[in-house]
């Protein structure tokens, strides 16, 4: 069977007054029906603009590789252009939770209006309808008073309720592909239990594929099948989750667990991974992480080596450097 | 010359809510009745459910937010600055002093400026700097401190990962070398490495400088290393406050055990043992009389979920305040 969504070698650049900025290289990542695909990795490391690839939502200085791909469904998405088109990958299959709720919430419209009109566009239905569905999901995203919370500005609502109406938007469509950008930062813990359940329940029902970016390594293990790790626009390594998290074998991923604040054990201090974030115009030749990887080869440490993807175990890929490396 | 810097007494804040003009005006209760006080140069954790209150409170206390009952007070070095009655003057030098990190970036930072303008403008704006060469010197320096790659200032905000605009926000906040700093969500969009540089940052302002926070996240063991006090707020009220290694090693509210029991394990086996909170989420407009948790208390007593209890802190360990309803009721 194909998968329900498949990147392949996909770059992505912008075009700016300093150069060409390289925001993504090479990534190739499949999603099955009903599968959560977790990304984790760096801030700034391309996992937002990997998302918005799928949608075409880049900003205008965007550039794609010629043969990149990405299929969902059996078509590319990156060839599309015409409304119809468009309009299948931004609200009809595939529906996004943006990382910044503010963003995505027109400020002189009310949440619900927005809610509804959105449906309408993307579902055969009526506006009555259209608005019992949008109430129903706000009080399923553990919103009370849902009826007048409906009826408010996003700026009327906390950060967390703003961010939870967007959650109740994209999945009131039910697309067939999530993607969802740090759904749940604004959320405390209970209430973020409480949203994965909802979207666990979701894909269950209605087979849907999920793309799950998060820096919170704890909500990556209870909702992810398989996890990417990031860093500098690349895909280091990735793997079935308990793999990753378990049994890492890439420096950065190394790094980025032991950097996790344990609440156990509060008289460790903070680590953070040392070294200095390269400069994206000056992305280190060979792997990108050599300039802070705590020990780097010969061939690594002179950018001689060249990424890759490699599968070390039954689905746990790590970069060939690396393995090369020892 | 007070140990606080802070006090909050009895503050209450309200907004109107109305259908459309017709129909008559409700009142959304988000801050309730709070009294905290935050010590110089102390990391004061805020956390606590979605939507209880928590940023009203921040932007309360900086002023930002309309007071509708009790009052703030600022303890600077010789003057005690009253925010409910503070003339336009004080206002202006208050704002030096104290600096909010928005929770949400991408509405804080204006689309038009560069981001090295962003930072440099509270600099520029209070006049604190005297030529370009040293504005650009302390914004340089600040914005290398938390983690952007100086060869960006001249982009706009709209060029950046949302983590990347978060730490714009506060470098911006950091680089007036404010007094009191009301941090909301502030490391939420940051990956754990870079989190833990901004944390090690703020840690060493505040033993250097003095600095004191409002500390407001969801991350509980990030509140539980970098905070000495922690307050858990539940719509609208404070119902637990503490040292913080008190707090996490011996909650005593219902709802503070509840949370505590949801920290998502980052081993995938390890499935939920959390406490489970039933029953319908009460509202702002109309919140539950007696104690506001019981709708969801696992364990109510005959008086709480009969709402015959009536809310307020009290101390049960030194330093440990919990609202006296639950006390009692265990
Ligand atoms: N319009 C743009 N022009 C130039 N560079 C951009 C633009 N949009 C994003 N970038 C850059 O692309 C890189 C990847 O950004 P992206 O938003 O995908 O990061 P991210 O992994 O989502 O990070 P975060 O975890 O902080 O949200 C960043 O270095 C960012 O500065
Ligand atoms: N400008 C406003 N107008 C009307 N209601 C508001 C306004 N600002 C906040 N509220 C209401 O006040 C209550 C508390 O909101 P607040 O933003 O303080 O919560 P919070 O604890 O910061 O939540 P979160 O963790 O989700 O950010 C909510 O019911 C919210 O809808
Ligand atoms: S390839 Fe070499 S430099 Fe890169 S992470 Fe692995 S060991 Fe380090
Ligand atoms: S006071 Fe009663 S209802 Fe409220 S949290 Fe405590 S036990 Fe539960
Ligand atoms: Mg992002
Ligand atoms: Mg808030």
């Amino acid at each position: 069977m194909s998968h329900l969504l498949e990147v392949k070698n996909l770059d992505v650049k912008f075009d700016t007054d300093e150069g060409q900025i390289t925001a993504v290289e090479n990534i190739s990542i499949s999603i099955d029906q009903g599968e959560v695909l977790g990304i984790v990795g760096e801030s700034g490391s391309g996992k937002s603009v990997t998302a918005k690839s799928i949608m075409q939502l880049n900003s205008g200085n965007t550039l794609y590789n010629e043969d990149a791909e990405i299929i969902l469904d059996n078509e590319n998405v990156l060839k599309f252009t015409s409304k119809q088109d468009l309009k299948k990958i931004r609200g009809g299959k595939v529906s996004m939770i943006f990382q910044e709720p503010m963003a995505s919430f027109a400020p002189a419209i009310k949440i619900g209006n927005q809610m509804v009109e959105q449906l309408l566009i993307h579902k055969n239905i009526n506006k009555d309808e259209a608005k019992s569905i949008s109430i129903n999901m706000l009080k399923r995203v553990g919103i009370a008073d849902a009826e007048k919370r409906f009826n408010q500005y996003a700026f009327e609502l906390s950060g967390g309720m703003r961010q939870r109406a967007m959650i109740a938007m994209a999945l009131s469509t039910m697309p067939k592909l999530l993607l969802a950008d740090e759904p749940t930062t604004a959320l405390d813990v209970t209430i973020q239990a409480q949203v994965i359940n909802l979207i666990k329940d979701i894909i269950k029902e209605y087979q849907m594929g999920v793309i799950f970016i998060t820096h919170d390594l704890g909500v990556i293990a209870q909702v992810a099948d398989h996890v990417a790790v990031m860093y500098l626009g690349s895909v280091v390594e990735k793997g079935p989750v308990n793999e990753i998290l378990k049994n890492p074998k890439h420096p950065y991923t190394k790094g980025l667990l032991e950097a996790l604040p344990d609440i156990n054990n509060l008289d460790e201090p903070l680590r953070p991974i040392p070294g200095n974030i390269p400069s994206p115009l000056d992305r280190p030749t060979g792997c990108v992480f050599r300039t802070r990887c705590p020990n780097p080869c010969d061939n690594c440490r002179n950018g001689n080596t060249e990424m890759g993807l490699i599968e070390v175990e039954p689905g746990h890929w790590v970069d060939q450097c690396c393995i090369n490396c020892g | 010359m007070s140990e606080n810097l802070i006090s909050v007494n009895n503050v209450s804040v309200d907004f109107d809510y109305q259908e459309n003009f017709i129909s008559k005006k409700q009142k959304i209760h988000a801050v309730n009745n709070i009294n905290i006080k935050i010590k110089k140069g102390s990391f004061f954790g805020l956390v606590g459910e979605s939507g209880s209150g928590k940023t009203t409170l921040g932007r309360a206390i900086l002023g930002a937010n309309k007071i509708s009952s009790g009052n703030v007070i600022f303890h600077d070095d010789e003057t005690d600055y009253d925010l409910t009655n503070i003339n336009k003057q004080d206002l202006k030098e208050y704002r030096k002093k104290a600096q909010l990190i928005f929770q949400d970036p991408y509405a804080a930072l204006s689309p038009r400026m560069t981001v090295r303008d962003i930072i440099a403008e509270p600099l520029e704006v209070m006049r604190i700097t005297n030529s370009r060469q040293e504005t650009d010197d302390r914004v340089r320096d600040i914005a290398s401190k938390c983690r952007l790659n100086l060869e960006h200032l001249r982009r706009f905000p709209h060029a950046f990962s949302g983590g990347q605009r978060q730490r714009i926000s506060i470098a911006r906040a950091l680089v007036s070398n404010p007094k009191f700093i009301v941090a909301d969500e502030s490391v939420a969009a940051l990956d754990v490495s870079i989190q833990a540089d901004i944390l090690n940052l703020l840690k060493q302002l505040q033993n250097e400088l003095n600095l004191t926070y409002l500390f407001i996240s969801h991350d509980l063991s990030v509140v539980a290393h970098v905070c000495d006090i922690v307050a858990v707020m539940y719509l609208g009220h404070i119902v637990e406050m503490a040292p913080s290694r008190k707090l996490f090693k011996n909650p005593k509210h219902s709802y503070t055990k509840a949370l505590l029991s949801s920290i998502p394990s980052i081993d995938p086996e390890n499935k939920s043992k959390a406490i489970e909170l039933k029953g319908e989420i009460p509202s702002a407009l109309n919140p539950p009389s007696g104690c506001v948790f019981r709708t969801r208390c696992p364990n109510p007593c005959d008086n709480c979920r009969n709402g015959n209890t009536e809310m307020g802190l009290i101390e049960v360990e030194p330093g440990h305040w919990v609202d006296q309803c639950c006390v009692n009721c265990n």
